[in-house]
């Protein structure tokens, strides 16, 4: 979705007057008072400490951020980036030839296949971890098939397991991926794959130095819309992974209600906007590298 | 990938390219279906009369008149209605006076607004759910209507605004220059000339929000009180305990409404791409 800055239309028009100023107030406001504001409140809070009843004291102090750092919450940091970054991964690799694919065909049928991407894009994530819950379950849909053919005589207790919550974020996040990678894979013209073939260049030659550089903006945009939020994604393990293996999101949820630790749970919220800025930050280097 | 020479004739048409094509063609069908089982499952299941998901013991409409009885659901459901209603209303005002604006002025601090209004678009949801609860706890608001429908204008109003600015950069300045030449003052050429060109972004983009409100469940978590719990919260309530065959019937209507939308936008944006 970064390509949108991009895309931003030149300043045009007149010099904004004062009564331009004053429509545009509202707009202004709301962004100062619910972006900006509360991004500044989330900053102060890290550095705060709490009392016995889970007041917060405004008292500075580097201690959340010191505590961020402890090797158990080193680790679940760790395993969240790990799930996310394998959960992205995996998106790549299934997606990449779906979008391909689509971005190849003619224009009715192209539209279509794009339409049977956009309606799991944009069914909601829950109903559709939900389908995996009901498949999944030890009395579920799966369980109940593989006993009835007698592969299994115990149900196996497949949800609340890793692989269950790579299943249930691979299922959630793969349109957020195909959709971009299109995006850049219908914009390729078609003659420099075509130049890399006459000039000698194989189908994999081709592939890694013609493709994938050229549609490397629709990757970094899967990237974003994928990695960036499966890394802080609670709902889904709570839902596959039951408590069995508790991510970041869950951490940081956990100290706003039943932990009652708002500021600690404010430095992971900045320990985590920062990963989002250096993933953006990194996407968008190799990006203007592929470009220039 | 070479011909073998006994099949010439036939193998001559199966270049490695469209062995390629093939097997490419072959593994989208497969996603399909990893995409579409579950879901299509989901929905079968939802007129099973039987408790459990595992056999079919023939078909019902139980679960959905179950549903229609639960005030537990029926009043998440009002909940997330008057919710994604003054999202809606919300965003498209400020949305489309706000893409309007920068279009039509040049702004000091043009270029920073609009990176700004980027952010909520793209920043992680969990983060924008503690940040705004910390506001609101800060300002000694309580949670209620009015901060989740905060939070959810918060990141809406930017899908309609990119909307209406993407149809906006092909519009003629011509045809607001003529209304005012023809004596209309701004506000009127807006109303009358700017906002009926703008109306299929315009739709679109409110039917965007509407969407992201009403399928919005980590920012609701952190911004709304047990009294205001929407839909997507009571589902993650129910999901966490276990299987109900009333939310097979439940995410069918959802599924339903979503295969409603998605074809109705993707007809908005045909009628908006045919339109001058």
């Amino acid at each position: 979705m970064h390509a949108l800055a991009d895309t931003a239309p030149a300043h045009g028009g007149r010099r904004a007057g004062v009564v331009a100023w004053l429509l545009l107030a509202p707009l202004a406001l709301w962004l100062l008072l619910f972006v900006v504001v509360p991004m500044a409140g989330l900053v102060v809070y890290s550095f705060c400490q709490r009392d016995d009843l889970g007041r917060v004291v405004y008292d500075f102090s580097w201690e959340n951020y010191a505590r961020v750092f402890d090797p158990i919450y080193l680790k679940i940091l760790g395993r969240s980036i790990g799930y996310a970054a394998l959960t992205t991964v995996i998106c790549i690799v299934i997606g990449y030839p779906v979008a391909w694919y689509i971005a190849r065909q003619r224009s009715p049928l192209r539209e279509r296949l794009l339409l049977l991407v956009m309606i799991p894009f944009w069914t909601s994530f829950l109903i559709r971890t939900y389908a995996w819950i009901a498949i999944l379950k030890s009395e579920g849909l799966l369980n109940g098939l593989l006993q009835f053919s007698g592969v299994v005589t115990a149900p196996l207790s497949l949800l609340y397991t890793p692989t269950a919550v790579v299943i249930g974020l691979v299922y959630a996040y793969l349109p957020f991926m195909i959709l971009p990678i299109y995006g850049s894979a219908e914009k390729l013209d078609n003659a420099l794959v075509e130049a890399a073939h006459d000039l000698g260049a194989g189908p994999i030659r081709a592939f890694s130095h013609v493709i994938i550089p050229l549609t490397w903006p629709g990757i970094a945009a899967g990237i974003m819309l994928v990695f960036v939020p499966a890394i802080g994604m609670f709902a889904i393990t709570d839902l596959m992974g039951g408590a069995q293996v508790p991510l970041i999101g869950n951490v940081i949820q956990n100290q706003f209600f039943r932990a009652r630790n708002a500021p600690f749970g404010a430095a992971l919220g900045v320990v985590f906007t920062l990963l989002f800025i250096l993933t953006y930050a990194l996407a968008h280097r190799r990006r203007r590298a592929t470009t220039a | 990938m070479r011909p073998p020479p006994l099949l010439p004739s036939f193998w001559d048409r199966w270049s490695g390219l469209r062995l390629l094509d093939a097997g490419l063609g072959i593994w989208t069908g497969l996603v399909f279906l990893f995409l579409y089982l579950p879901i299509l499952v989901l929905v079968v299941y939802s007129f099973n009369d039987s408790r459990l998901n595992v056999v079919w013991e023939g078909f019902t409409l139980d679960w959905y008149g179950r549903l229609w009885d639960n005030t537990r659901i029926a009043r998440a459901l009002k909940n997330s209605l008057v919710v994604a209603g003054f999202t809606t209303v919300l965003s498209v005002v400020l949305g489309t006076v706000g893409a309007w604006l920068l279009h039509r002025y040049r702004y000091r601090f043009g270029s920073t607004l609009q990176t700004l209004i980027a952010v909520p678009m793209i920043m992680p949801e969990i983060v924008m759910g503690i940040s705004l609860l910390i506001l609101f706890t800060t300002a000694g608001l309580k949670l209620g209507f009015f901060t989740v429908i905060v939070a959810h204008t918060t990141f809406c109003f930017p899908f309609v605004l990119i909307a209406v600015q993407a149809r906006l950069q092909g519009m003629d300045p011509a045809l607001e220059e003529a209304a005012l030449d023809l004596g209309a003052t701004p506000v009127r050429a807006f109303f009358l000339v700017v906002v009926p060109y703008l109306r299929p972004a315009i739709l679109s983009g409110a039917l965007m929000a509407f969407t992201l409100s009403l399928d919005e469940l980590i920012v609701t978590f952190f911004t709304a009180s047990a009294q205001v719990a929407t839909l997507p919260l009571l589902v993650f309530g129910m999901a966490k305990v276990g299987l109900n065959p009333m939310l097979n019937a439940l995410s069918a209507l959802f599924i339903v409404a979503t295969v409603a939308f998605v074809l109705f936008s993707e007809h908005l944006r045909r009628l908006g791409r045919r339109a001058p």
